[in-house]
């Protein structure tokens, strides 16, 4: 636990680069990308079980939600007309490099596996392509943590276990959610379970991030502000979507209203998360904070006849010299 | 201070001080010394020349003319067009006694740098020299080395959209001659040489400061057992970092890369395996 802030700053200025990263551009990606993602593994289970109705709703919603989601990432960038020099290299160290390789293999696949469903017609590409855009689209719904996480965004990095797992719950509640609010229920059997297998794993989710990050020093950026109202409203609207979909998801106008708020639960989600992390990058405290406890506690561990006396050093140092800023 | 090990993630060829060699790491077989900067804070008068000569030599455009209330700071910190910022602090140590803190800050040419691991064009790069540095006519603009950078360092520039930092005066010390800002500064707070000299002139003037009754004199960044692996850029400081706006004990975050890879993974299976089991169940 980091005892109550008293800390050290520049002016209060922040140590780390804001997030230039836009809104609604990337946090909306996370979104989309994980409904995509999840949407084309719902396609191929519901193909595999001659559910066709719902595995040509997922493709559709797999190919729409991806190409809005390349239209949103370039906008992003500081040179857009330069996007193509994200396959330059191929980098393990950038989350961001791998991604858009995950991005090139599977927008197009995506695209032949709706084509082939709304048109009827090759349908042997067709099922190639769902497989393979079914193999990638965990990928696509997973890497993005990574991304986040792979800053210096201490409530992102914090974090950095927990994303992987919250987000992958939050694609599969909306992928589940968009098929039990299109298709009708009878149908829809897959996607009320991912959807509730989903919503489920998010709350847990969302738990233990929660947990790690108090423990961390950065959970005020994730429960107050713009960050904590979307977390808050995500959890509501999750939680209210699971249960109706859970008992009344076989009634047509329930199992709209419930695939509605999953999704929405699904989009807040994100853009809480995105905000958390702007939140901790703007206040010097989420950066200064936890360092200075660790080098405490690693100075404890050192000299072990310290423990009891926290930061002594500081404290003398302090008393004596204060800071005008 | 710090007694962390570099983990096996980084592995790879050391320098003479058992730190990483970052120019070996990035395949340059044979290649000049490691190349640095030593910013001795104890005799920076504030005089900004640094700040002007870096703007000067580099074409760096001006990037808004306010008066901040931060005391002689109206630079106010390092960005895509700031690439180095002096830090003014008015300290009262008691009544009717006060002191003058300033401190020129640079990025630090990380051993192990965020926004070079994270760059996903290849836009930034390993000088021969260690040192870190954007290709301009590469980067497109993705933002993030800006938020994996620990020390707030890169900026993306609003009129040209791409990231931008000190080059460490790649021009000028490829050529023999001396980076701008260190050329200018007329104290000699900005020393620039190879590293390992300069750590150990910095262990020097340090034992020096200690001997002469100013205890609260500390080197920042010079330790290759510190979080980024050592900084190619590093400081004497005459008070805590976060005084200066430096954070007190940042770590790469891409150390932890591996873990985060090995979660995906497992999230990932997890995300397959609910989407294809959802598919079981009596069908209607
Ligand atoms: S200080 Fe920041 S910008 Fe400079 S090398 Fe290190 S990570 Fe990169």
């Amino acid at each position: 636990m980091v005892p109550p802030a008293e800390f050290t700053s520049y002016y209060g200025r922040p140590v780390i680069k804001e997030v230039v990263w836009g809104v609604p551009d990337v946090p909306g990606y996370l979104f989309l990308g994980g409904l995509a993602g999840a949407s084309s593994l719902l396609a191929a289970s519901a193909e595999l079980t001659g559910r066709h109705e719902l595995a040509r709703t997922a493709k559709t919603a797999a190919v729409g939600a991806i190409s809005l989601s390349a239209l949103a990432l370039v906008q992003d960038l500081g040179r857009p007309a330069r996007f193509i020099n994200m396959l330059r290299v191929f980098k393990p160290t950038s989350p961001m490099s791998i991604g858009s390789w995950l991005l090139t293999a599977y927008g197009p696949a995506a695209g032949v596996a709706a084509a082939s469903a709304l048109t009827g017609r090759v349908p042997r590409i067709g099922r190639a392509a769902t497989a393979a855009a079914a193999m990638v689209g965990p990928g696509v719904a997973s890497y993005t943590a990574a991304l986040l996480a792979d800053t210096a965004v201490p409530a992102w990095h914090d974090a950095h276990r927990e994303l992987p797992y919250l987000f992958v719950s939050s694609a599969a509640t909306a992928a589940g959610g968009l098929g039990l609010a299109l298709v009708r229920p009878e149908h829809a059997g897959p996607a009320r379970n991912l959807a509730v297998a989903g919503a489920s794993a998010e709350l847990v989710a969302r738990n233990l991030l929660i947990r790690r990050v108090r423990r961390a020093g950065t959970v005020e950026a994730y429960q107050s502000g713009r960050a904590g109202h979307l977390m808050a409203a995500a959890e509501v609207l999750g939680v209210s979507g699971l249960s109706i979909a859970a008992t009344l998801g076989r009634n047509r106008v329930a199992a709209a209203l419930a695939g509605t708020a999953l999704v929405a639960s699904s989009a807040l989600t994100r853009f809480g998360v995105f905000y958390a992390g702007r939140i901790s990058a703007r206040d010097p405290k989420y950066t200064v904070v936890p360092q200075r406890d660790r080098l405490r506690r690693q100075d404890q561990a050192e000299s072990p006849a310290d423990a009891g006396l926290p930061a002594a050093g500081l404290v003398g140092q302090h008393g004596l010299l204060q800071c005008l800023g | 201070m710090s007694t962390r090990v570099a983990p096996a993630f980084a592995a790879g060829p050391t320098d003479a001080a058992g730190g990483l060699d970052p120019a070996a790491r990035s395949g340059y077989a044979d290649h000049p010394p490691r190349m640095g900067f030593f910013t001795d804070t104890s005799v920076c008068i504030g005089c900004k020349a640094c700040e002007v000569a870096c703007k000067e030599w580099n074409k760096v455009p001006e990037d808004g003319l306010e008066l901040t209330g931060m005391s002689y700071d109206n630079t106010g910190s390092l960005s895509a067009s700031t690439w180095r910022h002096v830090a003014f602090i008015e300290q009262i140590v008691r009544a009717g006694d006060s002191r003058w803190l300033m401190s020129s800050d640079v990025c630090k040419h990380c051993t192990e740098a965020a926004c070079l691991d994270v760059c996903p064009t290849g836009a930034l790069m390993r000088s021969e020299f260690g040192t870190v540095v954007i290709q301009d006519d590469v980067c497109n603009g993705c933002g993030y080395c800006v938020s994996a950078c620990p020390f707030g360092v890169v900026g993306r520039r609003e009129t040209d959209g791409g990231a931008h930092k000190c080059t460490l005066c790649y021009d000028r010390i490829g050529d023999g001659l001396t980076p701008a800002c260190a050329k200018a500064c007329p104290t000699e707070s900005i020393q620039f040489g190879p590293l390992d000299e300069l750590r150990e002139r910095a262990q020097g003037r340090l034992r020096e400061l200690h001997d002469a009754g100013t205890p609260q004199a500390r080197l920042y960044g010079e330790d290759p057992a510190d979080g980024v692996g050592g900084a190619g850029a590093f400081f004497l400081l005459l008070d805590e970092p976060e005084v200066y706006g430096l954070p007190p004990d940042p770590v790469v975050t891409t150390r932890d890369l591996p873990r985060m890879w090995r979660h995906v993974a497992t999230a990932a299976a997890a995300l397959a395996a609910a989407a294809l089991l959802s598919g079981l169940g009596q069908r209607s």
